[in-house]
């Protein structure tokens, strides 16, 4: 899968959820993608790198959402 | 004057243990006097309002930390954890108060200048205070601003070649014990080990794609000075195979009071005169060991390397000569279910510096693939083979069952043929069958 591909698929499924959830797992991501989590993660971090995706840290777990998206409030479920 | 009052802090001061309390209020007078006259990036008083809210946390029984949170340096999705106070206006000077986790060296040899220059760079962009070490192994670094993580980043690996370490659904940074750096019980060479695993697994401690956290330790012998069957989803213990090599002469020598037991440790109160037969022998976890007319006997079959008769008399004992390590799976603690030691998945392999650890690799990217494609969000190493059953991991691992897998009949799991693995498979003569068996 090309690169501007998953990207597409990524920035539609998240926005399309948006309201509900900001924060996704890698799992939710591959699933998106459809694709084994080692070829899934080596797109995932080409969007981290180009600044599509950002981490967020709980400490213990790591989850993924556009940037820009992930409100604190969030962890708090609050939304 | 301390700028909070903080009458509950005070109290635990009050104990017989140095107090992390007594440590902080040092730090805090020091900042306030900066007599190194130290620029301070972050807020001066952080060390105070960290007082404060701490005291405000035991005064309401509930915490002022907000959970989790976007900071990271750029690319890394762990070694920075957000944490942000609820109450910023009243404790401005840790409204934000980050966590770094560093890396720490094989072993944890540091030289003087290093923990020098690290800890003058945490005082000038974080609060000065440290912990050495957190449970995982790494340096932590407690509280900083947002806009300082670059800034430490660019200076931990530009001016210090040090890297930050794990934190989140990744590889933790691995953690051994002091191994043949000083220990003559290591059967293999555990910094080695963990630098080499560290270095090729860059990728996986740095970006996170795994379901959850997964930790590796290294100990050098079963005596597990790190604990890594307790401790770490895929723990290296070292081991031999061959036998228990004996000094008949300091054996005597023990049995006559020439040497003192344990290497002179537990020397806080007279325990009598050396009983080889109650101190050894009676202790042997599985009854292989004699002392018949001034010789040590050792059922090596039946040794499962525990480790106490060598401890006891560590002159006279030694491990055997081929060496390698134990690989075991699956600890954890107990967020679900309680908490969970390894489980044995390779008795014995090679731990061969020459292909650079490759048969180990092996084992650990065998894990990983099932792991990440079956684990649940959240779920550890452990619960996975819970859940899926270790016959399953062994599958995966493409190990084959031995004795050692089943810790003793009817406690854990049957391991069961499947129908290709046996010839003819299932099926059977029904009428050859019945001209010799009535119904
Ligand atoms: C070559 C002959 C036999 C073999 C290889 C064999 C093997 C086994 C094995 C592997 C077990 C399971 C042990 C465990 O995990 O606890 C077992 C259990 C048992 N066997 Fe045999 N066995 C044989 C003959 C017999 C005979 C002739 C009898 C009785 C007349 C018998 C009665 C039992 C009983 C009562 C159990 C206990 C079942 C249970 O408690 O689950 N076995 N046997
Ligand atoms: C006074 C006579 C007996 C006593 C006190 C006795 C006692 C016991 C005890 C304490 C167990 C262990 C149960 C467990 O570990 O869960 C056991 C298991 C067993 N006994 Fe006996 N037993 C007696 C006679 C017999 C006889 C005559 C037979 C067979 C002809 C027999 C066959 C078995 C079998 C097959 C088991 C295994 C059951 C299992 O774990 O599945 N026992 N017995
Ligand atoms: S685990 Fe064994 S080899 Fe490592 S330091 Fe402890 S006693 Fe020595
Ligand atoms: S190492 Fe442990 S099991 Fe082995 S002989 Fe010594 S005491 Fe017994």
């Amino acid at each position: 899968m090309e690169l501007e591909e998953a990207k597409e698929k990524i920035v539609e499924a998240l926005t399309k959820k948006a309201k509900s959830k900001s924060k996704f797992y890698f799992n939710d991501l591959s699933k998106i993608l459809d694709l084994k989590p080692r070829a899934a993660k080596k797109l995932i971090t080409r969007l981290i790198e180009t600044e599509v995706l950002e981490y967020w840290s709980s400490g213990s777990t790591t989850m993924y959402g556009l940037k820009g998206m992930g409100k604190q409030a969030a962890a708090e479920h609050e939304d | 004057m301390a700028k909070h009052a903080t009458p509950l802090l005070d109290q635990l001061e009050s104990g017989p243990w140095p107090s992390f309390v007594s440590d902080m209020k040092q730090e805090a007078e020091a900042r306030a006097k900066n007599e190194n006259n130290v620029e301070y990036q972050i807020p001066q008083d952080a060390c105070e309002d960290l007082l404060g809210v701490l005291e405000l946390s035991f005064k309401d029984g509930t915490t002022h930390w907000k959970h989790g949170g976007i900071v990271g340096v750029f690319g890394y999705g762990g070694g920075v954890i957000g944490r942000y106070c609820d109450q910023p206006e009243n404790f401005p000077g840790v409204a934000h108060f980050h966590t770094m986790r560093v890396s720490q060296p094989a072993g944890k040899f540091y030289t003087t200048k290093y923990l020098k220059e690290i800890c003058d760079l945490w005082e000038r962009r974080g609060s000065g205070l440290t912990n050495m070490h957190g449970s995982t192994g790494d340096i932590i670094f407690l509280g900083t601003t947002t806009p300082q993580l670059e800034e430490i980043f660019y200076e931990l690996t530009h001016n210090l070649n040090q890297d930050l370490g794990g934190s989140g659904s990744n590889l933790r940074t691995p953690s051994d014990c002091i191994g043949q750096a000083r220990c003559e019980y290591a059967c293999f060479d555990t910094q080695d080990l963990c630098h080499n695993l560290t270095n090729e697994y860059q990728d996986e401690l740095h970006r996170p794609a795994f379901p959850y956290k997964f930790k590796f330790k290294f100990d050098g012998c079963p005596n597990c000075c790190v604990a890594s069957i307790a401790r770490s989803d895929l723990s290296f213990i070292g081991t031999w195979k061959d036998d228990i090599r004996i000094d008949q002469d300091a054996v005597a020598g023990y049995v006559s009071g020439e040497f003192k037991p344990n290497a002179g440790a537990h020397a806080g109160r007279d325990w009598g005169p050396f009983d080889i037969q109650k101190e050894v022998i009676d202790l042997c976890p599985t009854g292989c060991m004699k002392y018949e007319d001034g010789k040590l006997l050792i059922n090596n079959k039946e040794c499962t390397r525990c480790m106490h008769c060598i401890n006891v008399m560590p002159r006279a004992l030694r491990p055997g000569l081929e060496r390698g390590c134990s690989m075991l799976a699956g600890a954890k603690a107990p967020i679900l279910d309680g908490a969970q030691m390894g489980s044995l998945l390779v008795p014995f392999i090679e731990v061969n510096k020459d292909n650079d650890y490759q048969e180990i690799k092996d084992v650990i990217e065998k894990i990983w693939d099932w792991w990440m494609e079956e684990g649940k969000n959240r779920e550890r190493l452990g619960e996975l083979m819970k859940r899926q059953g270790f016959q399953k991991l062994l599958e995966v691992t493409e190990i084959k069952p031995v004795p050692q897998h089943v810790q003793e009949p009817r406690s854990n799991p049957y391991i069961f043929w499947k129908e290709d693995e046996v010839e003819g498979g299932w099926d059977r003569d029904i009428n050859e069958f019945r001209k010799h068996h009535q119904r």
